[in-house]
């Protein structure tokens, strides 16, 4: 068998078909691809989306440049789920009856992510979710089959807390989409702010529609209440508006602005020359931060691509990463050993090293905590996270008690 | 006070940003019938040409106006293309299909916009004087945002002076009222038809393109914009000018201080205003009563299908029923979906082809039978068949509830009420939490023990909705069904001969809710799971679509309807990146090729 191995490891298919005959039934499908399922809200989130397409498929090209895993190449069959939990569950049906690939992934949406979730539940088959943020994932509806690589909600509340607690600021009003990662941002933020800072109340909220915030009356309701700072939950077109309208009524002036994603380069981008400074955001730094992972992400990103990776990117990419040092780790593609396996399985992303919690399946990938800047650049100002660091997602989960309280799941 | 005042002069910005994609809409519907689902487009394609006008244009307050005005010049022509190219075809086919149309318009102009200018929200930098703000006591107030104020009663102004001062106007309002006469009195009526779609399409553009500075080009645009725009026309009075200013001024001021005060309704404030004001104008603040200037359409009378449509019914059960033999367990769960979808699709033409009663929100019934069950479980622990019990029972009640205020209402305006009803459901199921878990919906509904098997859990959803389909159409060839269809055809006739048409009407839409309810419930156990999504807008279009497509005036129609769109859907989703330009293209060759739908054409050829 480790001579199976290491002719496999040195690319030698010769050799492989030579020793075949002495291989275990997992290896015996030779270097046939290993098939990863992945799915996602391609034409309903396509800001999102296509640069988390680009992520995973510059990092399956590195993976099977690199010879693979097991010896084998990995395959990723794409699915597109028009933004409804429905049609996933039929296309994890499709992948798993049709396609027989290996193992689910993907998922933007939390609802999505909770359907593919709850279906690989009923056919016993791995998901490792990417994107979906809900903490229903990992935890009131988490499964044994059921990974996840962002930080959730509740890690974003967290590490957003950590900073809001050190301002002066007593009155806070929030801003959020009105839908489950809204209500629920807003939940934790509330909740973890208090416990740190009794003294501090919650005045005013408002719940535009998500895409549909009527921006100019939302931006007078929450300066009406004459709040010291304000959370904001919005993102993507509802936050160019926001932002805009608040710039213009003065809102964000001489008052404390905490703010999740905004730091992302998807929604930064569009704020341009707008771009508040002095937020206290989470998102990822692309363009300073020079660690060696992140800069040969990009460098090799922008060869492949002409594009800058987005924050989406680097979801795609490193899930890959995930689930090909999940698969390594188990050395096997048997469902319940890889289950087995992927529990503390640690990679490398391009924020650094992670692992997936055996408690709740709950990655240690982070994010990135900072403020809002302005640079002057050739195409006039634009934005950028400054003051940045890295917030490990280990330190930003409740203790193991209170984890499995919040997760009835067994294992 | 002054932020009453503040709160005030918000709202008038947005009522008037509002009614200038409404005005748009109001008056390509009231002159042309065609209810223009691809409205939203345009308006969104103003705002990606507005981007792309306004980047090389000086930033000062006339290079602004000269490339608002050339966006909206652009997206008129578009409309122009649009009209010529698809709607004229289509204007003596029933007036649904015309919506069939401009939805596959609205379908490959999402696919086309993003091919063109990318995925990414496209911002322009805001100059100086687009930035500028008057005071208001403390608050600061927009300038940029005060000028709709002013623009939205001059385009009023200039509409209403085009359509009462001009000769132009004159004999638009003349074809308004009888498209057939002013033809025979010599006047070209095609060009007045397209000169009005053009013009609609063009203030759409406009209200993109101003729309540029307060946010995005975005590819949401075109959605979020169109609904709201027909609650606009819809609370207006259909094809009403005026009517639309004032619908736009009460929602943008209502939406201005509702979020003051009840900040977590925004998502029903407008749907329930419309509602409000339909109950008491069922035809809207200034639409006129039943202005049936159109001869109704003459059906011919649809007698029992002939032995051969019999025995071809017969083997496709057959097929259907030996099908998992034969098949692995994805076309399983697929064929699953069918059998659902027949149900929905038959549910919806039950009421919309013999009831005459269209809708715009049935995926209302689809969704409470579907909570029904997965509530039935999540609070009661009630066992799989007590859950498909109750479906139906829960769908058939509200559907009777709903029925009792509405059933005198017809046409648009009946539809537009089950959309706001629709809506509503939806709302409550993504905001009561407790309750329904929100968005991340109910997981872990199982189907029983003994039908936990895909393929018997295939012939039981098999047996439940073709067997529930063909008690629909058992129950139109019975005398119910000819008193209903005499009802819609002749109802002063039928009235005369003591047929209760009120009672008719209730009595099918009940049917008819508790029918699409028992195919949700059945939907949620074959799913796993039950989400809000089960009752978006775009759930009831796909009924539409699939009644649509297979011909409303045709007892076959949902059935082969319902087959046909969830095979391409879910063909042409594994299929291509570009499903929805596909999908679009495909319906606008059904729709020019077969007009009275895939099964009306088959009906003809025989």
């Amino acid at each position: 068998m480790t001579i199976s191995r290491r002719n496999v490891l040195a690319g030698s298919a010769i050799a492989l078909a030579r020793s075949g005959v002495a291989l275990s039934p997992a290896q015996a499908q030779g270097n046939a691809p290993i098939r990863i399922g992945e799915i996602n809200s391609y034409t309903a989130i396509p800001a999102f989306t296509l640069p988390y397409r680009n992520g995973w498929q510059l990092a399956v090209e590195q993976v099977n440049a690199a010879g693979g895993v097991l010896g084998r190449p990995i395959e990723v069959i794409s699915r597109d789920d028009a933004g409804k939990p429905q049609e996933a569950i039929r296309l994890a049906g499709e992948l798993l009856g049709e396609q027989k690939v290996d193992l689910l992934s993907g998922g933007y949406l939390s609802n999505v992510g909770l359907a593919i979730a709850d279906y690989a539940l009923a056919q016993k088959r791995l998901f490792v979710a990417s994107e979906p943020l809900t903490d229903a994932l990992v935890w009131s509806a988490g499964n044994r089959y059921t990974f996840r690589l962002r930080p959730s909600t509740y890690m974003q509340a967290a590490m957003l807390v950590e900073e809001a607690q050190k301002l002066p600021a007593k009155t806070w009003v929030t801003v959020a989409p009105n839908y489950e990662y809204g209500q629920s941002a807003v939940k934790w933020f509330k909740q973890l702010l208090l416990a740190k800072r009794p003294d501090v109340t919650f005045i005013g909220e408002q719940w535009p529609a998500l895409g549909k915030i009527d921006a100019g009356a939302t931006v007078q309701a929450l300066a009406q209440a004459k709040p010291d700072a304000i959370l904001n939950i919005t993102f993507g077109a509802d936050l160019t508006q926001f932002v805009r309208a608040g710039n213009t009524a003065g809102l964000f002036e001489g008052r404390a602005v905490v703010s999740m994603l905004t730091g992302e380069p998807e929604y930064l981008e569009p704020l341009d020359d707008e771009t508040p400074t002095g937020w206290i955001v989470t998102g990822y730094p692309r363009d300073t931060l020079n660690t060696k992972a992140n800069t040969d992400f990009v460098t090799a990103y922008r060869a492949r691509f002409n594009a800058a990776p987005m924050m989406g990117s680097v979801v795609g990419y490193a899930m890959i990463r995930a689930i090909v040092a999940g698969i390594a780790k188990t050395g096997s593609v048997d469902t319940e050993k890889m289950v087995d396996g992927f529990k503390d399985a640690a990679f490398d992303t391009p924020f650094g090293p992670a692992y997936f919690r055996a408690i709740d399946h709950q990655s240690t990938l982070g994010t990135f905590v900072g403020r809002t800047g302005t640079k002057a650049g050739s195409h006039g100002t634009h934005g950028e996270m400054v003051d940045w660091h890295y917030a490990d997602g280990a330190n930003y989960l409740p203790d193991d008690a209170t984890v499995r309280k919040l997760r009835p799941a067994a294992d | 006070m002054d932020f009453v005042f503040v709160q005030l002069l918000t709202g008038l910005s947005s009522a008037a940003a509002l009614f200038l994609v409404a005005s748009g809409l109001t008056i390509i519907f009231g002159v042309t019938r065609v209810v223009n689902f691809a409205h939203g487009s345009l308006c969104m394609l103003g705002a990606y040409i507005g981007w792309s006008v306004l980047r090389l244009l000086p930033r000062d307050p006339s290079g602004f106006v000269f490339g608002v005005l050339l966006a909206a010049a652009a997206t008129g022509a578009i409309g122009l293309a649009i009209e010529i190219g698809l709607l004229r075809r289509v204007y003596r086919a029933p007036e649904l299909l015309q919506l069939l149309l401009t939805f596959a318009v609205l379908l490959i102009l999402q696919d086309v916009t993003q091919m063109v200018w990318g995925a990414a929200d496209l911002t322009l930098p805001r100059p100086l004087w687009l930035r500028a703000f008057v005071r208001i006591g403390d608050a600061r107030i927009a300038r940029y945002d005060l000028y709709p104020i002013a623009i939205g009663p001059l385009v009023l102004g200039l509409l209403w002076l085009l359509m009462r001062r001009t000769r132009f106007g004159m004999l638009v309002r003349a074809a308004t009222e009888n498209r057939q006469m002013v033809a025979a009195l010599g006047v070209n009526e095609k060009i007045l038809f397209s000169a009005v779609f053009a013009l609609g399409a063009a203030l759409a553009g406009l209200g993109g393109a101003l729309s540029l500075p307060g946010g995005s080009a975005n590819l949401q645009i075109d959605l979020s914009v169109v609904v709201e725009a027909f609650v606009v026309v819809v609370v207006g009075g259909m094809g009403s000018l005026p009517g639309a200013f004032l619908a736009s001024v009460l929602i943008g001021v209502l939406q201005a201080f509702g979020i003051v005060l009840l900040p977590k309704i925004t998502l029903v404030l407008v749907f329930s205003v419309m509602a409000l004001v339909l109950a008491i104008r069922p035809q809207g603040l200034f639409g006129r009563r039943a202005a049936s200037a159109a001869p109704a359409e003459v059906f011919t009378l649809i007698r029992p299908a002939s032995a051969a449509v019999k025995w071809f019914g017969l083997a496709a059960l057959i097929v259907a029923a030996v099908a998992p033999f034969f098949v692995g367990p994805y076309w399983v769960s697929v064929l699953t979906e069918a059998a659902i979808s027949v149900l929905f699709a038959a549910s919806l033409h039950f009421a919309m082809g013999p009831g005459g009663m269209p809708s715009f929100g049935h995926a209302a019934w689809f969704g409470i039978g579907a909570y029904a069950a997965g509530l039935g479980l999540r609070i009661f622990a009630l066992p799989m068949e007590a859950g498909m019990a109750l479906a139906p029972l829960a769908a058939g009640l509200v559907a009777a509830l709903f029925a009792a205020c509405v059933v005198r209402l017809s046409g648009v305006y009946l539809a537009m009420l089950t959309l706001a009803l629709a809506q509503i459901v939806w709302a409550g199921a993504s905001q009561l939490v407790d309750l329904t878990g929100g968005d991340n919906g109910i997981l872990g509904v199982r189907p029983a023990a003994w039908a936990t098997n895909p393929k018997v859990f295939y012939w039981l959803a098999l047996a439940l909705c073709v067997g529930a389909a063909l008690v629909l159409r058992g129950v139109l060839f019975a005398p119910f069904g000819y008193a209903l269809r005499a009802a819609r055809d002749r109802p002063l006739r039928a009235e005369a001969i003591g047929l209760d048409a009120v009672r008719l009407r209730l009595v099918a839409l009940t049917i008819s809710g508790a029918a699409a309810g028992l195919s949700g419930g059945v939907f949620a156990y074959a799913k796993g799971s039950v989400f809000p999504t089960y009752i978006a807008v775009g759930k009831s279009v796909d009924a539409l679509l699939m009644v649509l497509l297979g011909g409303v005036q045709t007892m076959a129609g949902p059935i082969v309807g319902a087959i046909a769109y969830t095979g391409l859907f879910d063909a042409l989703l594994l299929a291509t990146d570009f499903w929805r330009l596909a999908l679009g293209l495909l319906i606008v060759v059904l729709v020019l090729v077969f007009p009275s739908g895939i099964a009306g054409m088959a009906g003809r050829l025989r």
